[in-house]
């Protein structure tokens, strides 16, 4: 909101030149504050306020509250949880697309791709079904032999972190990938004629290369998935509550908006920090990468 | 690459494309299955499950508000978005690029904090019209979308053919229309069908918005699976799934599939 405040002042410079192509951005701006800005402004707004005008009893509640504390923790420890199992999964995943040949690569994206278009709710109520009692993932153990009976599954925390990971992973995959794809395989290559070993070729060289990708992968898929609400609300319900959960039960079934709207603020913090901190890496990146090369 | 790297790429994505798949692939059986369970392997074989698709109003009606409100946010997004790429690129605004990123910022910010700033904002302007509220807020949440892909396309594009067209007599809305919009219409079509999806898909946004009489799909997807889940939802989800599918194949055939990797 700090750029949309900065950005009403700035077009003047460009009207004074007669430059009308400028004006074309007012529709969007305009729109975009009234509906999207202001609104954020008003819930950071009513956030602190009491029943006697200004007031952080909001805020005081949810972080003088065990309970709440928890919530948060909750959160951010389901985004870390599934941010990691995202890269580690998706990291090399993408190295495997980038060094596919032909129409091969082609195929590849489209099944890593197809994922994400298709609805988060079709793929959580797949994933519900999977490991149901009478589901694909017991019928599987059981045939293997590796399980007597039924295990239980569905509402426990590994399978919320597996269901999290299925709907994120492509957020990860499509960013390495895209960056993976322009690196130059002499890059290694030369590095091995200098006597870099393969660890050292890839530590020195690739690794820090891929890293614009990495950091936006990881920077999406952790504010996506601290902020997720339908998985975590089809996967396990009320056994792990999340910010998200917590203040739809505000809003919906409390009629608690004090505690929703200072819950919101903080998410938006978190998601704003996230933002912030991974745009900041990049033009880091971006600085270290021109200066070097 | 060594061996050991090559192989450990390979088996990350083979595990993680099967891992992607299989919740998607799975719901297919399960639609035509005989029982009203979800059992795997499924039992028999019937087509009940989609007859009864066209038999639930609530469903339809949610389908049909769902794209209407999916096309129209699209087409607002679509206009509006281009406009102000076009500024970005051509306008030389200072700060131009702080525009660009407030416009695709709110797909990085939480989708339950954008539905309950609207609510509370449309309501206290005495908007409580679930239609035209859910309307607004969907232009936001398509407009990242335009902007990441048209802003991509036109950085791409050589805007002296605008004005060679403006010299050779065509006003600036006629040139920008006869030259810009046929040159950069992949960019348009991947971000429409993206910004198109996340509209149709959204739940988060849309759960503050929407009352008894205007469902969007999502809503009703979810309310369904909480209150009678039955394999009717199978079958929606797989209709929707292969719609889905012949989408992409579409954009593939006009556009390229890796060109709409640049979300």
């Amino acid at each position: 909101m700090t750029a949309a405040a900065a950005t009403l002042s700035l077009p003047a410079p460009a009207w004074r030149r007669g430059d009308m192509t400028a004006m074309l951005a007012l529709p969007a701006m305009g729109y975009m504050l009234v509906v999207f800005a202001v609104p954020l402004a008003l819930l950071l707004w009513s956030s602190m306020r009491g029943e006697a005008g200004f007031s952080l009893a909001g805020y005081a509640r949810i972080l003088g509250d065990d309970y709440y504390r928890q919530v948060i923790w909750n959160s951010l420890s389901l985004g870390l949880i599934t941010t990691a199992g995202c890269a580690i999964l998706g990291y090399p995943a993408a190295f495997a697309i980038a060094r596919a040949r032909g129409y091969w690569q082609v195929v590849l994206f489209a099944l890593v791709f197809l994922p994400l278009t298709v609805s988060i709710i079709v793929k959580t109520f797949g994933w519900a079904i999977m490991l149901r009692r009478d589901g694909l993932v017991n019928f599987a153990l059981l045939g293997l032999g590796l399980a007597d009976r039924p295990q239980r599954m569905l509402f426990t925390p590994e399978s919320l972190y597996a269901g999290m990971i299925n709907v994120f992973l492509p957020f990860m995959i499509l960013p390495c990938y895209s960056v993976v794809r322009m690196l130059d395989p002499r890059l290694t290559e030369a590095a091995a004629t200098l006597g870099a070993s393969a660890w050292h070729a890839f530590s020195r060289v690739t690794f820090p290369l891929s890293l614009p990708g990495l950091v936006a992968g990881i920077g999406i898929v952790f504010s996506l998935s601290c902020a997720a609400y339908v998985t975590p609300s089809l996967l396990i319900g009320e056994r792990y509550m999340t910010m998200s959960q917590v203040m739809a039960k505000a809003y919906l079934n409390l009629r608690d908006w004090q505690l929703g709207s200072a819950m919101a603020a903080i998410l938006l913090a978190v998601a704003v920090l996230v933002v912030l901190a991974t745009s900041w890496l990049q033009r880091r990146l971006a600085r270290r990468g021109g200066s070097s090369s | 690459m060594t061996r050991l790297g090559v192989a450990t790429c390979w088996t990350a994505l083979v595990v993680a494309i099967l891992f992607l798949m299989a919740p998607i692939i799975v719901i297919i059986p399960v639609s035509f299955n005989e029982g009203s369970v979800f059992r795997f392997p499924p039992v028999g074989f019937s087509l009940k499950w989609y007859e009864r698709i066209r038999n639930i109003d609530a469903i339809l009606s949610a389908l049909a508000l769902s794209a209407q409100i999916a096309a129209l946010s699209t087409a607002t997004a679509l206009v509006l978005g281009t406009l102000a790429a076009i500024a970005i690129v051509r306008g030389r605004i200072p700060g131009g690029e702080a525009i660009a990123t407030f416009l695709a910022s709110p797909l990085m910010l939480p989708g339950l904090v954008l539905g309950i700033g609207m609510l509370q904002a449309f309501r206290a302007i005495g908007l409580f019209d679930a239609w035209a509220s859910l309307l607004l807020a969907h232009v936001v949440v398509t407009m990242p979308f335009i902007m990441r892909t048209v802003l991509a396309s036109l950085s791409l594009f050589d805007f002296a053919m605008v004005d060679a067209a403006r010299t050779l007599g065509c006003s600036y809305p006629a040139a920008l229309w006869k030259v810009l919009v046929p040159n950069i219409l992949p960019g348009f079509i991947s971000g429409a069908l993206f910004a198109f999806i996340a509209s149709f898909d959204n739940y988060p946004v849309s759960m503050f918005l929407t009352d008894v009489r205007n469902k969007t799909l999502p809503i009703q997807l979810l309310n369904t699976i909480e209150m009678s889940p039955d394999p009717t939802l199978a079958a929606l989800s797989t209709v929707l799934i292969v719609l889905t599918i012949l989408a992409l194949v579409l954009c593939d055939r006009l556009v390229g599939l890796r060109r709409m990797a640049s979300i």
